[in-house]
């Protein structure tokens, strides 16, 4: 991730600062992921670990020309960003990966549909919830049954479509 | 064989029924998602991969195609009645396509982008068919040099040349280049950056990282727009056909349309979109009224119509020929390929001259069935753009969740989904290029086997890489391309540059 949200007017040079960090971190990672590797890299002279290094160090001099251009240019102001929809549809997402397991696809899924349904507008759950678990459903009866791709069925699954 | 001759086989492979088949899903589906605005072809293949592993090869392939296609088609059909491109390539369609469709020419301006998209991809696939014969004799003395500058080069052109900024290009082509390197490396089986989670092992899926920056970030990025009103439809008034006028002021825009896309495609250049904007900037200079351009000139739209689709069929120069992916979609494409096991490459004509050729062939028969979605049919399509919002990017996020889980349900494998989604949602905002991201992960690995085997061969001489003309000269343009706009840029002609950023497909 690129860090949070800077775009709110008042730091117009936060975003690049915060962007070179989190280059620098990634580069710093590489070059220490890659030089901790123990290869000397037979005939070409080019290791596993060199590769690595290499993006590292171009990580880290991009997040140093970040650092120049914020410093001379400041940045483009973004514009205003409604945090709520980002929100909303990052935890449909968080839901469905810690739930996918244990309450199978389509109610999974279908929380995900309700969450980013609700994202765009669409906030009663009532309705959004039977729809997307409905239309989960479909999806997992045409694709896990008639193209043979493997998903996690659960009680529901097994209820409808049988084991 | 002549090409004639190979091209009379794929014939016959691509009338096949079944054959057929994949062919118009792959049209059918290309078209919804060129007229839905969100998702472009690249998406649309990413999410398709998974699903194709039992299926056919050749089939899925030309249907992967066939979406590439109708994605150019079905574009034009936002741009021109809400004045919302559906995909990058399509956005200076709206300019001028907009503007007729507002004048109540609407018909008109969605038939001369049809046609002139067959026209274009008709001759442009025809070109492709001819050409790349010739380009795979070429492929044959290429070695790993050659190769490896052919990467370097085509790293700056999707990254560094085009768009606003060159520093934000190459940020994203080496954000890309880092996540290549999780994984088993292919030539050592050393595994690097995995943090002891086996899943990371594998490296980071092409078609996670796809679907993660294209559709969760798209969508991410639209809903924080806030409860934007859905755009108003234009009607289209009256009939779809064309005047005498109209055809006459058509025909040459959509011919040099043509002649601008497809080399622009099958050079590693960019993608259709910088060719659509090449070819308005072409139309406007050589328009017999120039003062219409603006308020709905025709030539306007036929012209980066016709470009576009000849610079899709340009794009699988490359793709077939060198295995190189030049766009996003191209790179997805290629992941489809190694899905079933297949290198797209010189060998590849050698080894599935079959396919092949039946790949090129259909995407004559996919024009056709296009004209026919896209003309007569094209009420219909418009119905699709009164899909409410909320069930549409619903519906795509469970799509783009559906692929993930299906190949491998896995709790790390979503969590990234979350991640590069998240990523791709911030990196729209602060305009930095998805498509170097996963140009980068598809080609980086390929890169770094072909530089370390040029290297072996050459006992670590590093004079090796520029040792050969055709290597010395592909990393000069490289080097051109990556110091050349910026200086454009310092004197002030970057908003040319700007215009023609390389987006999304």
């Amino acid at each position: 991730m690129i860090g949070p949200d800077t775009g709110n007017g008042r730091r117009p040079t936060g975003a690049a600062f915060t962007i070179a960090a989190f280059l620098a971190g990634l580069g710093a990672l590489l070059i220490w992921q890659g030089r901790g590797i123990p290869d000397k890299g037979g005939y070409s002279g080019v290791s596993s670990g060199d590769m690595p290094v290499f993006v590292g160090i171009c990580l880290i001099l991009l997040a140093v020309a970040h650092v120049l251009t914020g410093l001379r240019y400041g940045d483009k102001a973004v514009p205003r960003q409604q945090p709520l929809p980002v929100l909303l549809i990052v935890a449909g997402l968080a839901l469905q990966l810690l739930l996918l397991q244990v309450v199978g696809f389509a109610i999974a899924s279908g929380l995900l549909f309700a969450c980013t349904a609700a994202a765009f507008g669409k906030r009663n759950f009532a309705i959004s919830l039977p729809v997307g678990i409905v239309f989960a459903l479909i999806i997992y009866g045409v694709f896990d049954r008639l193209l043979k791709l493997n998903l996690p069925g659960r009680f529901l699954e097994n209820l409808i479509f049988g084991g | 064989m002549t090409t004639f001759d190979f091209l009379l086989q794929g014939l016959a492979v691509a009338l096949d029924p079944v054959i057929l088949m994949y062919a118009l899903i792959g049209v059918t589906l290309g078209t919804a998602v060129g007229v839905l605005p969100g998702i472009g072809p690249a998406l649309t293949v990413a999410l398709l991969l998974p699903v194709t592993y039992g299926l056919d090869p050749a089939g899925s392939l030309i249907m992967f195609a066939g979406i590439y296609y109708g994605g150019m088609y079905g574009g034009s059909t936002t741009s021109i009645l809400l004045n919302t491109p559906g995909e990058s390539a399509s956005i200076v369609t709206a300019l001028e396509g907009n503007k007729m469709a507002r004048a109540g020419r609407g018909g008109p301006a969605l038939a001369t982008a049809a046609i002139g998209s067959f026209v274009a991809g008709l001759l442009a696939t025809l070109a492709l068919a001819f050409l790349a014969p010739q380009v795979v004799k070429l492929a044959l003395v290429f070695g790993p040099r050659e190769y490896f500058a052919l990467m370097v080069l085509a790293f700056v052109t999707v990254s560094a040349a085009f768009g606003d900024s060159t520093m934000k290009g190459l940020t994203s082509l080496f954000v890309g280049l880092a996540l290549a390197v999780v994984g088993i490396d292919g030539l050592t089986g050393q595994a690097r950056l995995s943090f002891g989670v086996p899943q990371l092992l594998d490296g980071i899926e092409v078609t996670t990282l796809a679907v993660a920056m294209f559709a969760v970030g798209e969508t991410l990025f639209v809903a924080a727009q806030g409860p934007g009103m859905q755009d108003k439809v234009l009607a289209i008034k009256g009939s779809v056909a064309m005047t005498r006028a109209d055809w006459s002021r058509s025909w040459r825009p959509w011919l040099r349309g043509t002649a601008i896309g497809f080399p622009i495609g099958a050079m590693p250049a960019g993608g259709a979109d910088i060719a659509s904007f090449l070819s308005y900037g072409t139309e406007k200079r050589f328009a017999r009224h120039p003062e219409e351009f603006g308020h709905g000139a025709i030539e306007g739209v036929a012209g980066p119509e016709a470009a576009n689709n000849a610079a899709a069929a340009g794009t699988l120069v490359p793709l077939l020929t060198l295995g190189l992916p030049t766009t996003a979609t191209a790179a997805i494409m290629l992941a489809g390929f190694q899905q079933f096991g297949l290198q797209p490459g010189p060998l590849l004509f050698v080894t599935a001259p079959k396919l092949v050729w039946g790949l090129i062939a259909s995407l004559l028969i996919a024009n056709i069935m296009l004209l026919v979605l896209n003309l007569p049919l094209i009420r219909l399509w418009v119905k699709l753009l009164s899909i409410p919002r909320p069930w549409l990017y619903a519906g795509i996020l469970l799509f783009a969740t559906l692929g993930t889980i299906g190949v491998n349900p896995s709790p790390v494998e979503l969590s990234m989904l979350m991640i590069f989604g998240v990523m791709g949602y911030l990196m729209r905002l602060h305009g930095y290029p998805i498509a170097p991201v996963v140009v980068g992960l598809i080609l980086g690995p390929m890169a770094e086997q072909q530089l370390r085997r040029a290297l072996s061969i050459a006992q670590g001489d590093w004079t090796t890489l520029v040792s050969t003309p055709v290597a010395a000269g592909l990393l000069a343009v490289a080097f051109l391309a990556l110091v050349v706009p910026p200086l454009l840029r310092l004197r002030g002609k970057g908003a040319v540059l700007s215009q023609i950023a390389g987006d999304n497909d």
